[in-house]
């Protein structure tokens, strides 16, 4: 599974592996490397993927449908066939003309003004885990695991109206859906899978009385005169559970890991509050979490190579966010950057949906952390644990805290 | 200085009402409207930095400021 401790590095314009620990444990240096010598590599691994590294085709390639099914996006050797147009989790996986009605009826909910109403709930939720964080004594804690990841678990669950002491069960079906694709398929108990989960509480919640949430919301909707089928709320719930967790505790995360690093961006932060908005953004530039992937609808090629219909496409928007063709001083955190086009967000018809929850969970986490926690440190650096697969973050993360203010 | 909105373009990421809340405003679905009354998008001087600041930061390129 992994060959860090081997010998000899991969040739990762034709054998990488994003899953690998190796790939997760250099991925920008990979995608720099790529970009100034074989811009679109290809692996045999996982049933043959080819992966781009040029912000110009990524961004061809996100913008055009035609070519490029979203009936899978997580690269598995399991390839998804026949669901297109709808897909297993719409929106994400449903390709035109299905995709724009069930995109539509959820745009509304993750609207920025929508969004903006959850700002108070947010915020104290990270005030509740750093008051647990910031026992008497403690002086080591993992951000990762006891801050970073509770904060998109316990806003997402209240959306929907799931409960959430279920947080902990959310985070592994995730991590086997995501980091670990088909490797657990063969040993999990039926009862012990999101499938499980979601088909149980869907149907409790069919039978009691409607509530003012996401769930009941689509419980409720109609497309075109129609109640929304089974199998398209159980993929969109979901969806919004997998897509709305792991990327943001990884973008939540990974900042916290960068400013660990650098005093002079927090002192940045703590002095000039107006930059927060222009730093979260250079976060999500920086440390974007999320690759994307496709499956080529017809035969079609990418920056001059052929590429075979049915073939896995990765579409890694934090290469794209590093391209020196995209972006000046590309390989430098500029924490006040001015023109930022980043695409942590993807682009074109999928773009995420909970990009303005995810700005605000990140905006909030980092600023309640740095009004409590204004200086503090990577505690082991060979501690630290970034994911592997296409959503990357880190998995462990000690800071040691040098210096707090009272709440 | 003018600027224009390319609706076709626009995907809703937001950052043009984030940055330019004066000259932009959102759908409920999140989509870009343009606030200048200008019919040929003309900009007062007071407005031109958060127009260039929209447009420097739309992944799109839904957003043009036009100098001339």
């Amino acid at each position: 599974m992994t060959d860090v401790q081997t010998a000899r590095t991969p040739d990762w314009a034709t054998e990488f592996d994003h899953t690998s620990d190796a790939y997760a444990a250099v991925a920008p240096e990979v995608w720099d490397e790529l970009r100034g010598g074989c811009p679109v590599a290809h692996t045999e691994a996982h049933g043959g993927v080819w992966l781009p590294t040029r912000h110009a085709d990524i961004s061809a390639i996100a913008h055009d449908t035609e070519h490029f099914s979203s009936e899978g996006v997580i690269v598995n050797v399991f390839k998804p066939q026949g669901l297109a147009p709808m897909g297993y989790a719409p929106p994400i996986t449903s390709d035109p003309p299905f995709h724009a009605d069930a995109r539509r009826l959820l745009l509304p909910a993750f609207g920025p003004k929508a969004i903006a109403s959850l700002e108070d709930g947010a915020r104290a939720t990270c005030r509740e885990l750093l008051d647990e964080l910031l026992e008497p004594g403690v002086d080591v804690v993992d951000a990762a695991r006891e801050y970073a990841q509770h904060i998109p678990v316990r806003v997402i669950a209240a959306m929907l109206g799931l409960p959430k002491e279920d947080g902990d069960r959310f985070r592994l079906f995730i991590h086997r859906i995501i980091e670990k694709p088909g490797e657990h398929a063969s040993t999990i108990e039926p009862e012990d899978t999101l499938v499980y989960y979601l088909t149980q509480h869907l149907q409790r919640r069919r039978n009691e009385p409607p509530q003012d949430d996401l769930i009941g919301f689509l419980l409720s909707t109609e497309v075109d005169g129609q109640p929304l089928t089974n199998e398209h709320i159980f993929g969109t719930v979901a969806l919004l559970i997998i897509a709305g967790i792991d990327t943001t505790w990884s973008a939540i995360g990974a900042s916290l890991w960068h400013l660990a690093q650098s005093p002079t961006d927090r002192r940045r932060l703590a002095t000039d509050p107006d930059v927060l908005p222009f730093a979260i953004e250079e976060f999500l530039r920086f440390y974007a979490p999320v690759t994307m992937a496709r499956i080529a609808a017809t035969a079609t090629e990418i920056g001059g190579c052929p590429v075979a219909e049915r073939d896995w496409v990765l579409l890694p928007f934090p290469a794209a966010n590093r391209d020196p063709d995209a972006f000046e001083r590309a390989d430098e955190f500029v924490i006040d950057r001015q023109r930022n086009r980043h695409v942590a967000f993807g682009l074109g018809i999928h773009r995420c949906l909970g990009s303005n929850l995810a700005r605000l969970e990140l905006t909030v986490a980092v600023d309640e952390w740095m009004k409590r926690i204004p200086d503090f440190e990577v505690a082991n650096p060979a501690g630290v644990r970034w994911s592997t697969g296409q959503v990357r973050g880190p998995r462990e993360l000690p800071i040691r805290i040098l210096r707090t203010v009272d709440a | 200085m003018r600027i224009t909105l390319d609706s076709e373009k626009c995907q809703g990421h937001g950052r043009c009402y984030a940055l330019a809340p004066d000259l932009f405003d959102t759908d409920d679905d999140g989509y870009a409207i343009l606030l200048v009354t200008a019919p040929d998008g003309t900009l007062a001087p007071e407005q031109q930095d958060a127009a260039v600041l929209a447009a420097d930061n739309c992944p799109e390129f839904a957003i043009a400021v036009h100098t001339s």
